[in-house]
C-alpha cells in the first residue's frame, strides 16, 4: 500500500518507539499535523513558541536517555529551533528536529516562509538532511535516529518540503543502517586500557574527572564500581552531577570556575588525572597552561576529536565509557590513596561550600531546603546564571539524570521549557525548576503549556532583580559599573505571582527565610504547576570563583577561609 | 597547547558525492578557524564518491585536529594525510603575460625552457598554460614576473598516492 510522506514520517517515529513529540503547526507542516490528528500512538505537546518545543524535547532526552523529537514549520518556525538545536549540540543530546520546507521547486526562490535551515544548522547539528524525494524519507529517518543516538550523540535536523509530505510511495522501514562513512568505535584499545591500569597502580594522587559522557553512555554504575574499587576520588562536571553520589567521601563535587575548592586543588595537585567522557572545557580547566601541571593525563572519550583538543593527553583511550570502564574494572586494583584522601578531607573541612547563615533570605538556602524536603530525590532543572551554579553546588545529587542544565551553550530560557519534557518523560518524579528572574522571562509563555497539559513542575524563581552572574562580573572585574544588568530598575515588574495566576498556575511569593520551607512543601501538595518567587538578597555572589584566565587554584572565596 | 612549526600539509579527503558536502567541509574550516591553502574537488571513478585534495596550513597539532574534525563529518568516508606517503602532485596554472616587441623573445625563451604551452598570442598579451608540481608552477611565475604578469589563475593542487610506502625528502 502506498502512503504519503506525512504518514511515512509518523510510521518511522513509531518504529523508533517515539510516543511523544513537541511541535508547533504552520503552513508547511499542515499535512503532518493532519495525520497527527488521527494518530493515537503519538502524543503531540503544543508549546507556545517553537523554542519551547525544542528545549522540551531536549529535556525529555536528557531525563529519559531516549531521542527527543520536535517539529516546526519552515522559515520562522525552523529558525526558532536554532538556539535549542545549538544547546543540544553543545551538550551532545540525542535529538531529531523535523522541519517543514517550502515546495521542492520553490527552494532557493525566497518563497514565503522559506529559510535554508540545513544551511543554517550545519555547524550546530551532528548531521542534517533535506529530503527532496519521498522515496528517500524512510531511509533518511532511520539514518537520522541512528546518527542522533549512536557514537557521540547529537541533534539531527530533517527538513521535509511540503510536496514531499504529500507525495505517495511504498513504505518500507530499513531494518539496519549501512553507512560507509559513519562507524563509531566503541571498544577501547586493550593496550591503552592496561597502560591506564598500570598508571593507576603507580599513582599516589589520582583524580577521576567525570563528564557528561558518563550519563550519555549510561555508565554511572560502571563508574561507581571503578571509583569504589580503586578508591580514587572523583570530581563530576556540571554535565555529570549525580553520576557518583555526592554524599560519598570519594566525591569531590564539581570542578572548575565555580567548582569546589577541594576539587580544584585536587586536580592541581594530582599526579594522574583520569578524564572520562569530559572535554576539558575552559570553564573546567581555567588557564590551560597551568591546568593539572603535575599530572599524567588519561582521557577516555568516544569522540577522537575531543582527545588532545585542549589539553595534551598522555594516555588516550577512544571508545565508549561503558565498555572501557567494564574492561578496566576487570583489571584495576585498589590504589594507594589513603594519604591523598586524608589531604582532601582536610581541604573539605577547611574550604567547604558555604555562605552567610544569617537571617536574610539567601538563594543558597532555598536550594538546600529543596534538597532537604525532597530528600535529594527530585530532578532539578535549571536556567542559566548564578542560580544554576547554586543549584549545582547546594543540592546533593546522588543519581544520574537528576540535574538537567544547559552546560556548553549556557542558554537562558532553557530550563523551564526543558522541565516540561523532563516531567513528561518522568511522570513519577518531582521536578523542580531553579530559575532566575532574567532566565524565566525568556520562555515564561510556556506556563500555558504547563497548565493546559497539567504538567506539575515546581518553579523556584530566585528573584534578585538583576542578571546576577553578569552583575557579579561587573562588581568584581568592571569596577561595579552595573551596565544594564538591573532588570527591574527599582520597579516591581513583572509580578510573578500574578503572572502565574493569569495562566492558571499557583503563585507563591516568599520574602522571609522562615517561610521558605512551608512554601516548598505547599508547592508539592498542589497538583499542578507552581511558581514560587523567592525575593532573595540581590548582591549575593557565587563562590568560589576562578576568575576567567586564571589557574584553577587561584580561587576567590567567600570569607577567605584559611587552609594550608 | 603550545604552537608548533607551521607548514603546508596535503590531505586527500574522500567524501560522499552528495549535495552540500563542500559547504560542510568549507564550513568546518571557517567555524574552527583552520586555514585552507587550496582545495580541489571532483568526481572519482566511483560516481557516488568525490575526492578533495586540500592543502592546509597548520602546525602538527592543528593538523591532527583538522583530520579528526573532518573524519567526524558524517559524509566524509576517509581522510588520507599524504605527508608520510609516496604521492604525485600536480597543479595547473593559466597566466596572462604583458608582452612588447622588446620582451617577446625573452618571454618565449622562458616558456620553451619550462615546457609550458602557449594558448594565445595577442598584440599585448601572451596566454600560457603550465602543469607541474607546486615548485615548478612557482618558478615559472617568478621567471615571468619581471616581464609583467597581468593575471594568474591556479587550480590548486591535486594529488594521488603512488605505489610504495614513503616519499623521499
Amino acid at each position: 500500500m502506498q502512503l504519503t510522506g506525512s504518514q511515512i514520517l509518523l510510521e518511522c517515529l513509531k518504529k523508533e518507539n517515539i510516543d511523544i513529540i513537541f511541535g508547533y503547526p504552520g503552513g508547511q507542516v499542515i499535512p503532518i499535523f493532519d495525520k497527527l490528528y488521527d494518530e493515537k500512538a503519538i502524543k503531540l505537546i503544543l508549546p507556545r513558541h517553537e523554542q519551547g518545543a525544542v528545549h522540551a524535547a531536549d529535556g525529555y532526552a536528557r531525563a529519559t536517555g531516549k531521542v527527543g523529537v520536535c517539529l516546526a514549520t519552515s522559515g520562522p518556525g525552523a529558525t526558532n529551533l536554532v538556539t535549542g538545536i545549538a544547546t543540544a549540540y553543545m551538550d551532545s543530546i540525542p535529538m531529531v528536529a523535523i522541519t517543514g520546507q517550502v515546495k521542492t521547486h520553490l527552494i532557493g526562490n525566497d518563497a514565503f516562509q522559506e529559510a535554508d535551515i540545513t544551511g543554517i544548522t550545519r555547524p550546530i547539528t551532528k548531521h542534517n538532511f533535506l529530503v527532496k524525494d519521498v522515496k528517500e524519507l524512510a531511509k533518511t529517518m532511520k539514518e537520522a535516529f541512528h546518527i542522533a543516538r549512536t557514537g557521540r550523540p547529537g541533534p539531527v535536523v530533517v527538513d521535509i518540503p511540503v510536496d514531499v509530505q504529500n507525495a505517495l510511495t511504498e513504505f518500507k522501514y530499513p531494518k539496519e543502517v549501512h553507512m560507509r562513512s559513519y562507524n563509531p568505535k566503541y571498544k577501547g584499545h586493550t593496550g591503552q586500557i592496561e597502560k591506564l591500569a598500570k598508571a593507576i597502580a603507580n599513582s599516589q594522587k589520582p583524580v577521576i574527572y567525570a563528564g557528561g559522557g558518563i550519563i550519555l553512555s549510561n555508565s554511572s554504575e560502571e563508574l561507581t564500581t571503578f571509583v569504589r574499587k580503586t578508591q580514587i576520588p572523583v570530581t563530576t562536571t556540571l554535565m555529570a552531577l549525580g553520576v557518583f553520589p555526592e554524599t560519598d567521601r570519594l566525591s569531590l563535587g564539581m570542578p572548575g570556575m565555580h567548582g569546589t575548592a577541594y576539587a580544584n586543588h585536587a586536580i592541581q595537585e594530582s599526579d594522574l588525572l583520569i578524564s572520562i567522557g569530559s572535554r576539558f572545557d575552559d570553564r573546567v580547566t581555567g588557564k590551560l597552561e597551568l591546568f593539572a601541571p603535575k599530572a599524567t593525563i588519561a582521557h577516555i572519550d568516544i569522540d577522537p576529536a575531543s582527545v588532545s583538543k585542549n589539553v595534551e593527553v598522555d594516555i588516550p583511550i577512544v571508545g565508549c565509557a561503558k565498555q572501557i570502564l567494564t574492561e578496566l574494572n576487570k583489571i584495576v586494583k585498589k590504589a594507594d590513596t589513603e594519604e591523598w584522601l586524608k589531604t582532601i578531607d582536610c581541604w573539605k573541612k577547611k574550604m567547604p561550600l558555604t555562605y552567610s547563615k544569617d537571617n536574610k533570605l539567601r538563594p543558597q538556602y532555598v536550594i538546600e531546603q529543596i534538597d532537604e524536603i525532597t530528600k535529594g530525590e527530585a530532578i532539578i532543572v535549571t536556567e542559566v546564571g548564578q542560580h544554576q551554579m547554586w543549584a549545582a553546588q547546594f543540592y546533593n545529587y546522588t543519581k544520574p539524570r537528576t540535574f538537567i542544565s544547559s552546560g556548553g551553550l549556557g542558554t537562558m530560557g532553557f530550563g523551564f521549557p526543558a522541565s516540561l519534557g523532563v516531567q513528561l518523560g518522568c511522570p513519577d518524579k518531582k521536578v523542580f525548576v531553579i530559575a532566575g528572574d532574567g532566565s524565566i522571562q525568556m520562555n515564561s509563555q510556556e506556563l500555558a503549556t504547563a497548565v493546559i497539559e497539567n504538567i506539575p513542575v515546581k518553579i523556584a524563581i530566585l528573584n534578585n532583580g538583576c542578571l546576577g552572574m553578569v552583575r557579579q562580573w561587573q562588581e568584581l572585574f568592571y569596577n561595579k559599573r552595573y551596565s544594564h544588568t538591573c532588570l527591574a530598575k527599582g520597579k516591581y515588574c513583572p509580578d510573578f505571582v500574578k503572572l502565574a495566576e493569569s495562566y492558571g498556575a499557583k503563585g507563591i511569593r516568599i520574602t522571609k527565610k522562615e517561610d521558605v520551607n512551608k512554601a516548598i512543601k505547599d508547592s508539592l501538595k498542589y497538583n499542578g504547576p507552581v511558581v514560587m518567587e523567592f525575593v532573595v538578597e540581590p548582591e549575593e555572589n557565587v563562590y568560589p570563583m576562578v576568575p576567567a584566565g586564571e589557574a584553577l587554584h587561584n580561587m576567590l572565596h567567600w570569607d577567605e577561609p584559611n587552609c594550608a | 597547547m603550545k604552537k608548533g612549526k607551521v607548514d603546508k600539509f596535503t590531505l586527500t579527503v574522500i567524501v560522499e558525492n552528495k549535495f552540500g558536502v563542500l559547504a560542510r567541509i568549507a564550513g568546518l574550516f571557517s567555524a574552527r578557524g583552520f586555514n585552507i591553502h587550496s582545495l580541489a574537488v571532483s568526481e572519482t571513478e566511483d560516481p557516488t564518491i568525490s575526492c578533495m585534495t586540500i592543502v592546509v596550513i597548520a602546525d602538527e597539532k592543528i593538523l591532527e585536529q583538522i583530520k579528526k574534525q573532518l573524519n567526524k563529518l558524517i559524509d566524509v568516508v576517509e581522510v588520507i594525510d599524504l605527508t608520510n606517503r609516496q604521492y604525485e602532485e600536480r597543479e595547473l596554472v593559466l597566466i596572462n603575460i604583458k608582452v612588447t616587441s622588446k620582451t617577446k623573445d625573452d618571454i618565449m625563451r622562458v616558456i620553451h625552457t619550462m615546457g609550458a604551452e602557449i594558448l594565445d598570442v595577442g598584440k599585448n598579451t601572451i596566454t600560457i598554460e603550465e602543469t607541474g608540481d607546486t615548485k615548478k608552477i612557482n618558478s615559472i611565475i617568478e621567471l615571468l614576473r619581471p616581464f609583467g604578469i597581468k593575471e594568474v589563475v591556479r587550480t590548486g593542487k591535486i594529488a594521488i598516492q603512488t605505489e610504495g610506502e614513503k616519499r623521499e625528502n
